[in-house]
């Protein structure tokens, strides 16, 4: 578990420094291609110029729009990865050069001395106790102090300290070394050189992610001069509870709660003066927003004020998000340019001056200023474009091919995550699984020739022992530890029955605690684990491989949730949250004595996919698994494949999609290995991850298809306007229709002298409470094109908020350029269309002006709603897989699990889960079928060991059990003692409904038996004086 | 696991260990994490452990089931603390209802014996699956229901708490009469079927009812 052993332990299996792929960056896109390579069979060097894992997401307090909590759920993955076999990581370090080509690269490597001997350090933490020098924290945004050595963050990985070499002071004066002699491992090393050395892989992918835009540079928001005006990212710090103020909202002059707070947008983005961006970062109205319901939920009564341009919510789940935030008490979002006027010297109060329509120019005073900076490219871009002979775009991210967004112009070397350009968690995920796909093609005939298998050790017989319980508290940082008192709750544990040890952790989920845990089960002879920290939603996995390297059943480990269910709910009380605490433990503790190993087992998988929708995605994730070798039927309900591309010319960014869809459909075609199926519908789907059998009618012919994996890539469709006339005035046209009109080179597109275009027609409606994200794009993309065919042509755009995100902001700024007027209204107000002699006239509220305006219109073409297919019901239905309100498909999570169901086996892609643009359509295809590849190229998967099984004895063949199974997982079977119930346990999913409808209880659910419950019922009502 | 899997004998059990009341929460009905829409069964088990409460003298609004999805933070707070104060009003398990801890405790008993024999009959002739929370509310207040209710479960529980009492002491019909709060014929009714069944004897010497 301790990374350093593992490291240990390779380099003694493993001394080769050979390899399949190296991965500049480990952040979560870099750590997320890294599990999914691993899981593919290839081998791994996981590289970071910085002490430890995590990249920007390790910063961040919470995610939106789940408002998850960011450490929490990324942090997981920092473990997977150093518990993976195949992955190598190699932190602190830098690539110098890359000879060779692909699939056969040499790169030179730095290791930056850390002086500190990895192998030796325990992350004790002594040496930073001792170290004389105290230096801004780094990880904390230079806000609170640390140590000149010291520990990145307290959950990294590697959890080893490393000395800042411009602040220590033997280094710099060559006094000092109290460090060396406080260590007791004599882990210091103050002479350490720099050490290069060299690895060979097959490919390169490159993740070094992004910098924030630094407001210092341009010195126009008092960043840097006035104590009070933050960036975001600082923000982020001093929300979060590992923070400099320890979750508490305080502002950095005199450490008081702020209680008005104004957040200013679009610092360094969307500016085309000298030093600032002038793409738009398209995270930071969401992130904004974000911490605004953060704030609030820290401080109820406090102000806040979001200054902003356009408000680009249009992601999955924003729009709602946005409104959210909005109608919260006292918080005022205002469309305004501001400037930062004045620090006023008693309060180190700032003042922003901003102007409204109705108020005009006016000067307010804030007790925080929160800089809403955008994402730059990484500093070193240059040197990177230099080092791996990548080209970069005219921003300085890494120039990408439109067609396939993972690739860069260099073979063998891809690009994932933010350095792609600006985007959020989601899509810095699925680039990342992409490039698995994208490199599984590339290195196919190496697969698994350098992998190897990681090995527990035999499990302890625990059969004849008594229950001995090991109980151990985590503190997580101040999330438990400031609320509930740790010291008395461990005390209490230590009494309960059945209870042999009981100890408390920082933060349980590190390298080292949980290290500690492994070897305490060891020592103290323990059969059970109770963890009193978060989550089981997140932490299970991780703490169950925790016992299963201490040698013991994982289903010895039972999770105690004294975070989500008490602390963070009960802060104010803090007595109370410690009984409740108390509480919970006993329940768990009181279970944990019931608790029974359980086996899982492996299952053999089926190399085949099913894909289901012939458009863009699914051809591109067909075709890329069959380059990977596997069979792969497509299966697609129209006549032909393309789905909506076949009604989509080109691009914003220019590429010609037609041409690069007959390319797709050929490729399809004439692969050996890929089954058309068109005509196509899907009659019923049976089987579980693995093993699949799918039932399918091919123009009144049927058929089954036995398969491993399923993608669902149904696309989305163009809603149907019923408003500004359409359908009933032929010159009224949806924006499909019109870009179709423009290739056609209709004539009345050739006359037009004038085209007015409305957003947001059928969305952001109570009907459609969301963004259907393209639309932005698609209307900037025909007026651009009307213009170049009749360059003295009027049009207006007639919108809400342009929603041009990313690098579509610059042809938004090149419409603007070309005298395509943009006039903005409100939902309540919206532009009136009606028929006027020949021609159209549409009457809108200019808000600039403010007055109406009344433009005539030879053609309108209305941006209609993406909305999700009918199907897209029925096909959830049939694969078990979940929508979301607006009927699109749901994801497994929102955040790191982005083309994943929650059911096994069963991925997504395309506008199916959400309208999107046609490259990312591709990079999210690529991703799912990254996804899909890792089942599919192994040889078997593990099914749960918590499922149902019957007590034969005790059955008396009424078959309650087997009318509740939705899962068909229950059958009869003839046994001596006639027909019993018996349980197929793969397609079990242990929702245990069988349990509740057994009258006989001979139906039992592993893992939540009768008896399991019973006794955590009887610990939750224990009577009050028995409870001390 | 499902809030379907949320058996009555746990609600049975918590509260003959001292719970006063039993909330269940789930996810809201279409909203299901399995496909196997379980919050529906749940929902019928929450009518029909309420009925049966009743039926045993337990104020059934002691029992409260709830749609919550994870997201839903200050709905739970506001449930669990409207849950609370409810609860307080109501005072300990028992007060409210008039019924002294042994009675209680019989009550209880009663309804766990019963609980097997529940199943069957739910199965058999009580099943109904409807698409929203009213057509179940109608459903547990309707006449059918209340027929099938009386005819299949309410002698049964009237039998399991008589054996009950017998088990703790020999009493005259019009003992058990009283201490149930059951009409004294229904009472005969019950004894004269068990005698039947071989369950209970008349002490012709002590002109009282004893378990056989």
């Amino acid at each position: 578990m301790d990374s350093n052993r593992v490291e240990r332990q390779r380099i003694e299996t493993a001394p080769d420094n050979r390899g399949d792929v190296l991965i500049v960056g480990g952040g979560i896109s870099g750590i997320q291609a890294s599990l999914d390579l691993a899981n593919s069979g290839f081998r791994v060097f996981l590289v970071d110029k910085s002490p430890a894992l995590g990249g920007k997401m390790a910063q961040l307090d919470k995610t939106f729009p789940s408002n998850d909590c960011s450490m929490c759920i990324e942090s997981p993955k920092f473990i997977e990865c150093a518990r993976n076999p195949n992955i190598e990581i190699i932190t602190y370090t830098e690539v110098d050069r890359v000879d060779g080509e692909v699939g056969d690269f040499k790169v030179t490597l730095t290791k930056k001395p850390r002086y500190i001997i990895e192998e030796k350090c325990t992350g004790c933490n002594i040496c930073v106790d001792y170290c004389p020098v105290k230096i801004p924290d780094p990880f904390n945004q230079e806000l609170s102090v640390n140590k000149s050595v010291h520990i990145y963050f307290s959950q990294a990985v590697p959890l080893v300290t490393y000395v800042d070499e411009k602040t220590c002071l033997y280094l710099q004066e060559g006094k000092c070394q109290i460090c060396v002699g406080v260590c007791k491992t004599n882990a210091v090393d103050l002479h350490q050189k720099p050490e290069q050395f060299e690895l060979e892989v097959g490919a390169i992918l490159l993740a070094p992610g992004f910098d924030t835009f630094d407001p210092k540079l341009r010195n126009d928001f008092g960043y840097g001069v006035m104590e009070n005006v933050v960036t975001s990212l600082d923000f982020e710090r001093i929300l979060c509870s590992t923070g400099p103020y320890e979750g508490e909202v305080r502002r950095p002059s005199d450490l008081a709660h702020p209680k008005k707070i104004a957040w200013i947008q679009c610092v360094g983005s969307r500016q085309v003066i000298e030093g600032g961006n002038s793409y738009c970062s398209a995270v930071c109205c969401t992130y904004t927003q974000k911490q605004v319901i953060l704030a609030k939920d820290h401080d109820n009564g406090l102000d806040a004020t979001i200054f902003h341009n356009d408000i680009r919510a249009y992601g999955k789940d924003f729009e709602r998000f946005y409104q959210r935030a909005e109608k919260l008490d006292d918080v005022r979002f205002i469309r305004s340019y501001v400037t930062v006027g004045r620090e006023i010297p008693e309060s180190k109060n700032v003042t922003i001056r901003y102007a409204t329509l109705d108020d005009g120019v006016k000067e307010e005073e804030f007790d925080l200023v929160v800089l809403s900076v955008g994402l730059s490219p990484p500093k070193d871009f240059k040197k990177l474009a230099a080092t791996f002979g990548v080209e970069l775009n005219e921003h300085g991210f890494c120039k990408s091919n439109p067609r396939n967004p993972i690739a860069t112009n260099r073979e063998g070397i891809f690009v994932s995550g933010a350095f792609q350009g600006p985007m959020d968690i989601p899509e810095a995920v699925v680039t990342a699984s992409g490039a698995d796909a994208l490199v599984g093609e590339l290195l196919n005939s190496r697969r698994g020739k350098l992998s190897r298998e990681r090995v527990y050790p035999e499990e302890r017989d625990t059969t004849k022992e008594e229950p001995k319980i090991g109980v151990v508290v985590c503190h997580c940082g101040a999330n438990i530890g400031r609320v509930v008192d740790i010291p008395g709750v461990v005390e209490y544990a230590s009494t309960l029955p059945n209870v042999t040890w009981a100890g408390e952790n920082l933060f349980a989920c590190s390298t080292e605690n949980a290290q500690q845990i492994a070897d305490a089960i060891k020592e103290k002879g323990l059969n059970r684990l109770v963890l009193a920290a978060c989550t089981p939603r997140t932490h299970e996995p991780l703490f169950r491989d925790t016992c299963r390297e201490a040698g013991i059943n994982q289903y010895f480990f039972e999770m105690a949730n004294i975070r989500e269910h008490c602390s963070w709910v009960h802060s104010r009380e803090k007595e109370s949250a410690t009984q409740k605490s108390k509480d919970i433990i006993r329940m768990s503790v009181a279970r944990a004595a019931h608790l029974e190993p359980l086996q899982e087992f492996d299952l053999p998988v089926n190399k085949t996919a099913v894909v289901v929708g012939g458009g863009l995605a699914g051809m591109t994730s067909a075709l890329n698994m069959a380059e990977q070798g596997f069979e792969v039927y497509l299966i697609e309900k129209d006549s032909d494949l393309g789905g909506m591309a076949r009604r989509i010319y080109s691009t914003l960014e220019g590429m010609d999609v037609q041409v690069h869809l007959s390319d797709l459909v050929r490729k399809v075609y004439r692969n050996p290995l890929i089954h058309v199926a068109c005509d196509s519908r899907i009659l019923e789907v049976s089987g579980y991850v693995g093993n699949f059998v799918t039932k399918i009618e091919t123009e009144g012919r049927r058929r089954e298809i036995s398969h491993g994996i399923a993608i669902l890539a149904t696309g989305a469709e163009e809603h149907r306007p019923d408003e500004y006339l359409y359908g009933e005035n032929e010159r009224v046209l949806t924006q499909l229709e019109l870009e179709g009109e423009i290739v056609a080179g209709s004539e009345r597109v050739q006359a037009a002298q004038s085209v007015v275009m409305i957003q947001c027609v059928g969305c952001r409606n109570e009907d459609r409470n969301y963004c259907s994200r393209v639309c932005c794009g698609q209307s900037i993309k025909n007026a651009l094109k009307l213009k170049e065919l009749n360059p003295g042509i009027d049009i207006h755009i007639l919108f809400r908020d342009m929603r041009s995100y990313g690098f579509k902001e610059d042809y938004y700024r090149e419409a603007a350029e070309q005298d395509i007027k943009f006039i903005r209204f409100e939902p309540q107000d919206k532009p009136v269309v009606t028929a006027s002699g020949q021609g159209l006239k549409v009457v809108v509220s200019d808000p600039v002006l403010g007055h109406k305006l009344e433009l005539e219109a030879d053609l309108i073409a209305l941006a209609a709603a993406a909305v999700a297919p009918e199907s897209s019901r029925e096909l959830a239905r049939l694969f078990k897989a979940s929508l979301n309100p607006d009927g699109f498909f749901q994801e497994a999570h929102v955040k790191l699990r982005p083309v994943d169901f929650a059911a096994d086996g069963v991925f997504l892609c395309g506008a199916a889960q959400y309208p999107k643009h046609i490259s990312e359509t591709i990079s999210q295809a690529y991703g799912a079928a990254g996804r899909a590849i890792g089942i599919l190229s192994g040889d078997s998967v593990t099914a749960s060991g918590a499922v149902c099984d019957v007590n034969e004895h005790d059955c008396v063949s009424c078959g309650a059990c087997i009318t509740a199974c939705t899962y068909d997982a229950i059958r009869f079977v003839d046994t001596p003692h006639g027909k019993k119930a018996r349980v197929e346990p793969v397609l079990c999913k242990g929702d245990g409904l069988c349990n509740a409808k057994c009258p006989t209880g001979a139906i039992y659910l592993k893992h939540y038996t009768d008896d399991e419950i019973f006794a955590q019922i009887d610990g939750a009502v224990l009577l009050k004086d028995e409870v001390h | 696991m499902c809030t379907g899997r949320v058996d009555l004998e746990f609600v049975l059990r918590a509260l003959s260990k001292g719970a006063d009341g039993v909330f269940i929460g789930g996810c809201w009905l279409g909203e299901c994490h399995y496909v196997t829409e379980g919050n529906y069964d749940a929902l019928f088990n929450m009518h029909l452990g309420r009925k049966l409460l009743e039926q045993a003298g337990i104020d059934p609004q002691r029992l409260r089931l709830e749609w919550i999805a994870a997201s839903e933070g200050t709905r739970y707070a506001e449930i669990m603390n409207d849950f609370g104060k409810q609860l307080k009003k109501l005072g300990p398990l028992g007060q409210s209802e008039g019924l002294d801890a042994k009675t209680l405790k019989r009550n209880l008993a009663a309804l766990t014996k019963l609980l097997p024999y529940t199943k069957l009959v739910e199965r058999e002739r009580l099943r109904v699956r409807f698409a929203t929370e009213q057509q179940y509310q109608d459903y547990f207040a309707s006449e059918e229901f209340n027929r099938l209710f009386k005819e299949l479960l309410v002698d049964k529980l009237a039998i399991s708490q008589i054996m009950l009492l017998l088990r703790e002491a020999p009493l005259s019909a019009r003992d058990i009469a009283e201490s149930l709060g059951i009409a004294a014929n229904e009472v005969s009714r019950h004894l004269n079927s068990s005698s039947r069944l071989g369950l209970v004897r008349f002490d012709e010497a002590e002109k009282r009812f004893a378990l056989a």
